[in-house]
């Protein structure tokens, strides 16, 4: 993974002596909450309902073992013991103090993380497929070209100031884990016919109070020009973007209303401008980066047999381990959504725990998912046993990965100042609902995404099942949507129907599941079987 | 009856407004009735309350209970981390967050 260089090291920590006068000046009077709301918010601390929240970045979803600890130990010392990872595959600590807000940054810079562009108008974490670097149908480790966007574009003036947030997503994979084309960009790293790799580029997708699914705006871009024609979308977003209304400023909204043609010729037509500075990195930077991202020492002449003689341990691998693209290895996902659990809290003991078996068993390496999960991307075949007997020990073990009970759900309105709704009892409710593992596996691939507000943290337009918590005159309510994937089939979910109450939407999604089993073809998952029937049966099963 | 409520500058803390000070528990708050702005502005320039707001409650024998299911998981905590949260000084008060 990526180490800082000196330079990057000076950055951060200088980051940190800046942000601690800030808050020092604050709490002293000098300056008002309007003023350091701003200031606040680029080192990713906000005011929640409960006390102040810090989101940690993970940048494209990695981190090693020492950083894991280090997380742990910011749960214990300055927050209530545990973490949440969220839907950007960042972490977040929801109980901080603003007098040791500093503290955890300074101590997050000594093992290279930080809270920078976590939050605010700025180009936010680049998120990644949590499989790169190890999944077999891969094109090419694509954290490589991730890294060099963040650092090409961190601190950059041009975009400290941007209309409103920007989200990037990368993958070099056919199969999409990061829902590129729900990101302002999304890229998705291909090879043509001679040989030469380049990029899918998509614009202009996104959830929130307005989806969109992004356009294709250029079948092939040269990978090594990937900078220069990123900037040269940000520019032309940067110039016509709504500052004047926080609804409209997302770039979405600009590719929707010009149109994805029109939005495209100004693109190339900016880049065209741009070409000729020369402002894209020498192909020996990229290399260079790419020497933090070496494939693992594998073990070679290893045995690709498992002993399933566990039916338990079978379950599981069956369901959360993925093929690796080394010979003796796999992918191993560690699911945050236990039975009666919050979806993505993690304790400190397990934090630590997660560490200690990255650096024994998967070369040090963790990832985090925009599902809400965790992963160790290389563990060998071999000693997958004792890593689920760990996990299950320390219950970490569910197996159901993209199972009706792995439900991606927001903090909600029980953490969350802008909710409307609660998330996570209805995340619970579901999953008691369904808590047969056999009768999950019997659905196959089902993906409920709730979020409790029209900000769509919790990306319910992408849900197979989504759910959107509303407030109707002061009550919780909750609306159902069907039909979205934020996978390589993209499509948005659709609102159903009216409302319904905490407990109706759980007796609703049974009902559409219920639907779904009664009219599946074999081998069709909920959304195959929704998208060939269409939402009638569903609605009429649900409404009556 | 009509509370002021905020958070804790320092820590972030929810906390309500006594009459003379502030207070983690709601039930030690006091109906500011049209007076609540005023103490809000006052209390924000002293530095002792970020954000403070009014909010609409009912008095109750277990005393003040927040109209809004917002304010009243603010006044006791996330309903899904029942070990978190704050508890209040007549335990009969039970859970009326819901």
């Amino acid at each position: 993974m990526y180490r800082y260089d000196k330079y990057d090291q000076a950055i951060v920590d200088a980051r940190v002596d800046e942000f601690r006068d800030q808050a020092r000046r604050r709490l002293a009077g000098e300056l008002t909450e309007d003023q350091f709301k701003p200031l606040r918010l680029k080192n990713g601390l906000y005011l929640q309902l409960h006390a102040y929240m810090l989101r940690v970045a993970i940048p494209y979803g990695t981190f090693n073992g020492r950083q894991m600890r280090k997380l742990a130990h910011i749960a214990r010392t300055y927050d209530r013991g545990y973490g949440h990872f969220t839907t950007r595959q960042n972490i977040q600590y929801n109980w901080i103090k603003l007098e040791e807000a500093a503290d955890i940054l300074a101590e997050l810079a000594t093992v290279e993380m930080h809270a920078i562009q976590t939050s605010g108008e700025s180009i936010r974490n680049i998120s990644s497929d949590q499989y790169a670097g190890a999944a077999a149908e891969e094109l090419a480790d694509p954290r490589p070209w991730a890294e060099l966007i963040r650092q090409a574009t961190t601190f950059h003036p041009e975009f400290s100031y941007l209309p409103r947030k920007f989200k990037i997503a990368l993958t070099a994979s056919p199969t999409d884990r990061a829902a590129i084309r729900l990101h302002d960009i999304g890229l998705r790293l291909v090879r043509n016919e001679a040989g030469e790799d380049g990029f899918e580029v998509y614009v202009g997708g996104g959830m929130g109070r307005t989806p969109f699914v992004a356009p294709l705006i250029r079948p092939f871009l040269p990978a090594d020009q990937l900078f220069s024609y990123v900037e040269a979308v940000l520019r032309v977003w940067n110039r016509y973007g709504r500052r004047d209304n926080i609804h409209k400023a997302r770039i979405k909204i600009l590719v929707h209303d010009l149109g994805a043609e029109e939005f495209t010729r100004q693109v190339e037509a900016e880049w065209q401008e741009i070409l000729p500075l020369a402002e894209d990195f020498p192909h020996a930077e990229l290399a260079r980066i790419a020497t933090f991202f070496p494939a693992p020492p594998y073990e070679t002449g290893l045995s690709d047999e498992i002993d399933l003689s566990d039916p338990d341990f079978a379950l599981w691998v069956g369901q959360n381990v993925h093929a690796h693209k080394a010979p003796g290895y796999a992918i191993a996902n560690i699911s945050l959504k236990p039975l009666h659990g919050i979806p993505g809290d993690v304790s400190a003991e397990q934090m630590d725990l997660i560490a200690d078996l990255a650096e024994r068993l998967s070369f040090d390496e963790i990832r985090a998912t925009h599902a809400q999960n965790l992963v160790l991307p290389h563990v060998r075949k071999a000693d997958l046993y004792q890593l689920w007997r760990a996990l299950d020990e320390a219950g970490l073990a569910t197996a159901n990965l993209d199972l009706v009970s792995d439900i991606i759900a927001c903090p909600g309105l029980d953490y969350c100042s802008l909710a409307n709704a609660r998330s996570i009892p209805v995340a619970q409710k579901i999953a008691e609902r369904f808590a047969d593992l056999d009768r999950q596996r019997g659905l196959g691939e089902l993906k409920i995404k709730i979020s409790g507000c029209i900000n769509a943290c919790g990306h319910h337009h992408a849900g197979h099942i989504g759910i959107l918590g509303v407030d109707r005159k002061g009550e919780e309510n909750y609306q159902l949507l069907l039909g979205g994937s934020g996978a390589e089939d993209a499509s948005l979910a659709r609102i159903i129907g009216p409302g319904f109450s905490e407990d109706g939407v759980v007796d609703a999604v049974e009902k559409a599941i219920d639907t779904y089993t009664s009219l599946r073809s074999e081998g069709e998952r909920f959304l195959d079987t929704y998208r060939r029937v269409g939402v009638e049966p569903f609605k009429a099963a649900i409404y009556g | 009856m009509k509370l002021l409520t905020g958070n804790d500058l320092q820590t972030g803390n929810v906390i309500w407004w006594t009459g003379s000070d502030w207070s983690r528990h709601v039930s030690d708050a006091v109906d500011v009735d049209g007076h609540g702005e005023a103490i809000a502005a006052a209390e924000e320039a002293a530095r002792r309350v970020n954000g403070p707001y009014v909010i609409e409650a009912t008095d109750t024998p277990h005393g003040p209970r927040p109209a809004h299911i917002k304010d009243r998981i603010r006044a006791r905590g996330p309903s899904v981390r029942p070990d978190l949260n704050i508890k209040p000084a007549d335990p009969a008060a039970g859970s009326w967050v819901i």
